[in-house]
């Protein structure tokens, strides 16, 4: 081992890492199909529960479509600054791409001020998480959204942290990569719920 | 300057392999974790044996009294429960883990820590639906756990059921995301995907499966937990809830589940009868697409189950055709199998005997799959002996005889030590024709009206004699069972050595020596066709070895040990218990020790070590 040149070993150590990072990419598009899953079998119940409560509140009596929409518009913001940061890393501009983590962290935390104020005031209207099958499907698959966000939300200033203490590494760009795949995931369910519960429901 | 910060990262050399009690918490090395999986899920069976046991002495004679309802039904549910969760899929994983890797040539998987992590969540999964035993009673509602037998007012033990099954689902998502990377970018120069062994399919299948049915099955765990625990009610029609939605979500991933369980054991079957038939598998193209034609097809049939629950004819018929439209490509693939034993130099070796035991079984087991997919007849004979009777021929005609072929077929190969023969040809026969007399008389039983989940039966109903031959029969097939465990005791103390080779087989597991190195290949292999090794051992331009792609640059880096994965699964099951207790403060503690270790995994950089690879030859 100790006949083993430096640089084959630095050369083994690159070719392994570049790999990893091709696995990293990999394997978070397979689960995200898998979590693709979960959401849409937690859509499926919501669906399939609609209009079956039997005491209300219901949804038109409770939904805020205004603020929610202006909820909506702060994740969607905050996929585009998502995207800045990346772009950010790719080319080699680490105090861009520390200013934008930020930033989409902060809208982060701002989508769930938005949705804590709504649980709030769902609760003032005297809907809690067992008052009907409404209330139950609705804070359940809300509620797994809002734990997406708040993950997401920790992993990016965990990744904030990272870089400013200098670990983001050119060869660890995946990082971010998958970060930021796993945020745009959050924000298209986010969409499909806004259109399927809210829209739709204050529609009918 | 940069060369400083290179040697920072150059990794710690050790040379020395892992040893101790310590290094099995710790480990990351594929071939470890897969016996880890292989010893937990045999304790598992011998559970779910013991439990199907004390079954079937119960029902050895009308009106007994040796188990009471209450204890018959948590017998019953822990029985399918552990056979499914605990002991099939995890002796499947076991199999994939340790051979996968090698058997497409590469030195490890994608993420050897979420390798690792994948068995601490069985392991923790497992434990919680033990513990109910000891922690106020065990789930008592069937293995499908069906509301409201299993909501807001049965006993405690249902919330066992569905913790430890949130876990060892969320394992297997795990394990999935891992081997399908793995498969995709980890081959060999030269192992396309058309080259690789039919097992190695039935990995990726498997996985596949288990990605998009474990999901909706989490989903319908988690709302009947908050039925139980918040008092929502998602399936209590009297609060507008649909009960049948439960059925709905626990079949579209209980039916792909029958094949998350088979697609292995039809993996198995694809190795050992061409390596004893000494053929290559017939139509291998044909195969693969069959397994991928069935595994897409499983998730169309799940209201099969559902037949009796008043949807109406034209669901099911539908139902009933694409039921019955998997059994072309299965078909198919017997055809496969039995054309590759066609003119064949075959060697009855006991994986051999095991191999062929499973296909006039499994074929039989299908023909009355086949009775059963038929609506109007599922009427008659659903809920009775009859489908216990068909569907234990899959699941022990199809999938543990394939499972018990791949044993002794493989444990040579992990232990360094043959099984003996003599001994594994009695276990076979015993073990065919104790399963024979235990499973076909309740086909009779089950025709004659007995119901299943039943406790016991009264003697006007005419089935005594088939359920004293079905208990006599339990019993001999246990004592066949038995007997491979002690072979397998015998051949761990002193059992002749295997060597490298000792099936004269195809794949490239067998070019490495027994057991198998933690590096598992000092040189990566070259792939120049299907069956490498068999390839090699026929090609005019070889000399019957492997050829070499890349040889190490000396020694080897390995990913180093790490005991986050074990912590994170720990953090789980303190978390799981504090739910289930309504303890916040405990639920809160794993919840931290959880997040702990995912985010210390997330932003701490594995260094690895260095191995000396040992002198052996290639
Ligand atoms: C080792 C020999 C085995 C014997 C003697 C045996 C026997 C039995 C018996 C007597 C029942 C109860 C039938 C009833 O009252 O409804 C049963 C149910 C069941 N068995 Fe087995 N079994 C064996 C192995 C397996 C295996 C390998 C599997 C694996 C997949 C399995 C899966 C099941 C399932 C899912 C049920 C239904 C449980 C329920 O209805 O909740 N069994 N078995
Ligand atoms: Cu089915």
């Amino acid at each position: 081992m100790s006949s083993r040149p430096l640089e084959a070993l630095q050369e083994e150590e690159e070719r392994e890492a570049a790999l990893h990072a091709e696995n990293v990419r990999l394997a978070f598009w397979i689960w995200l199909a898998s979590e693709a899953v979960f959401f849409a079998s937690l859509i499926g119940v919501y669906v399939a529960l609609e209009g079956r409560s039997v005491s209300g509140p219901t949804p038109v009596d409770v939904f805020d479509l205004p603020m929610t929409t202006v909820a909506t518009l702060d994740l969607l913001l905050s996929s585009l600054t998502m995207v800045l940061a990346v772009v950010s890393m790719w080319r080699r501009r680490p105090g861009a791409v520390k200013l934008w983590l930020a930033v989409t962290a902060l809208l982060g935390l701002v989508f769930l001020g938005f949705q804590a104020t709504e649980y709030s005031s769902f609760m003032r209207d005297g809907l809690l998480f067992n008052t009907n099958v409404f209330s139950a499907s609705f804070y359940t698959l809300t509620g797994f959204h809002g734990a997406h966000v708040a993950f997401g939300v920790a992993w990016l200033v965990g990744l904030l942290i990272s870089a400013l203490r200098g670990h983001l590494r050119p060869e660890e760009e995946h990082k971010l990569e998958v970060a930021g795949l796993y945020w745009h995931f959050v924000d298209v369910v986010w969409i499909v719920i806004f259109t399927v519960v809210y829209v739709l429901g204050t529609a009918a | 300057m940069a060369t400083a910060e290179r040697a920072l990262h150059l990794p710690e050399l050790r040379t020395a392999e892992e040893r101790g009690f310590l290094s099995w918490l710790m480990t990351v090395d594929h071939k470890r974790i897969g016996i880890l999986y292989l010893v937990t899920s045999a304790v598992f069976f011998a559970a779910g044996g013991v439990e199907a046991l004390l079954m079937r002495t119960q029902l050895i004679r009308p009106d007994n009294t040796f188990l009471g309802p209450k204890t018959f039904d948590e017998i019953l549910t822990m029985h399918g429960t552990t056979m499914i969760f605990l002991a099939v899929i995890p002796l499947a994983a076991a199999f994939f883990n340790y051979f996968m890797p090698i058997m497409i040539g590469a030195r490890d998987v994608a993420f050897p820590r979420l390798n690792a992590l994948s068995y601490w969540l069985y392991l923790a999964g497992a434990l919680i639906l033990y513990s109910s035993w000891f922690l106020g009673g065990a789930p008592d509602a069937g293995w499908f756990n069906y509301v409201p037998l299993s909501d807001a007012f049965s006993g405690p033990g249902e919330n066992f059921y569905i913790l430890g099954l949130l876990l060892t689902g969320f394992s297997s998502i795990v394990s999935s995301v891992n081997f399908v990377t793995t498969i995709l970018n980890m081959r060999a120069p030269g192992m396309s995907l058309m080259r690789m062994p039919v097992f190695v399919w039935g990995t990726f299948l498997w996985s596949a499966l288990l990605l998009f049915s474990a999901p909706p099955f989490s989903v319908a765990l988690i709302l009947l937990l908050l039925d139980r625990i918040a008092g929502t009610g998602f399936f209590v029609p009297a609060m507008g809830g649909n009960a049948l939605m439960w059925q709905h979500l626990f079949w579209i991933m209980g039916h792909p589940e029958v094949y998350i369980l088979a697609v292995p054991a039809w993996g198995v079957i694809s190795e050992v009868l061409p390596t004893f038939a000494r053929k290559p598998l017939f139509g291998y193209r044909g195969a693969v697409i069959a397994l991928f034609a069935i595994s897409s097809l499983s998730f169309t049939v799940w209201s099969h189950h559902m037949f009796a629950t008043g949807m109406g004819p034209v669901v099911n018929d539908a139902f009933m055709v694409t039921t019955k439209l998997i059994s072309l490509p299965t078909g198919a693939l017997v055809f496969t199998w039995l054309a590759t034993l066609w003119g064949g130099r075959i060697r009855y070796t006991t994986a051999m005997l095991f191999a062929v035991g499973f296909l006039p079984l499994f074929i039989f087991g299908g023909l009355t799959g086949l009775m059963l997919a038929t609506a109007p007849a599922d009427l008659q004979l659903t809920d009775t002996y009859f489908v216990i009777g068909h569907f234990h021929y899959i699941a022990i005609g199809g999938i543990l005889f394939s499972m018990l072929a791949a044993a002794y077929y493989w444990l040579p190969k992990m232990t360094g030590r043959m099984l003996d023969e003599r001994l594994g040809k009695w276990s076979f026969w015993i073990t065919f024709v104790g399963f024979n007399l235990t499973f076909f008389p309740m086909h009779l039983s089950g025709l004659y009206g007995m119901p299943r989940r039943i406790y016991t039966y009264s003697p006007l109903l005419g089935v005594d004699v088939y359920n004293l031959l079905s208990t006599v029969g339990a019993y001999v097939l246990g004592v066949g069972l038995l007997i491979t465990l002690v072979n397998v005791a015998r051949s761990l103390a002193v059992g002749k050595v295997a060597g490298a080779d000792p099936w004269d087989a195809r794949t490239l597991e067998w070019t490495t020596p027994s057991p198998v190195p933690a590096y598992n290949f000092r040189v990566i292999p070259l792939v120049r066709g299907r069956d490498a090794l068999w390839y090699e051992k026929q090609a005019p331009d070889g000399d019957g070895r492997m050829r070499g792609a890349e040889e190490a640059a000396g020694a080897i880096h390995m990913p180093g040990l790490t005991y986050l994965p074990a912590l994170l699964a720990l953090g789980l099951l303190v978390a799981a218990y504090g739910v289930n207790f309504k303890l916040v403060w405990l639920a809160a503690l794993g919840a931290l020790i959880t997040f702990y270790s995912i985010f210390r995994q997330m932003f701490e950089a594995d260094r690895g070590y260095l191995l000396e690879p040992r002198g052996e030859s290639e």
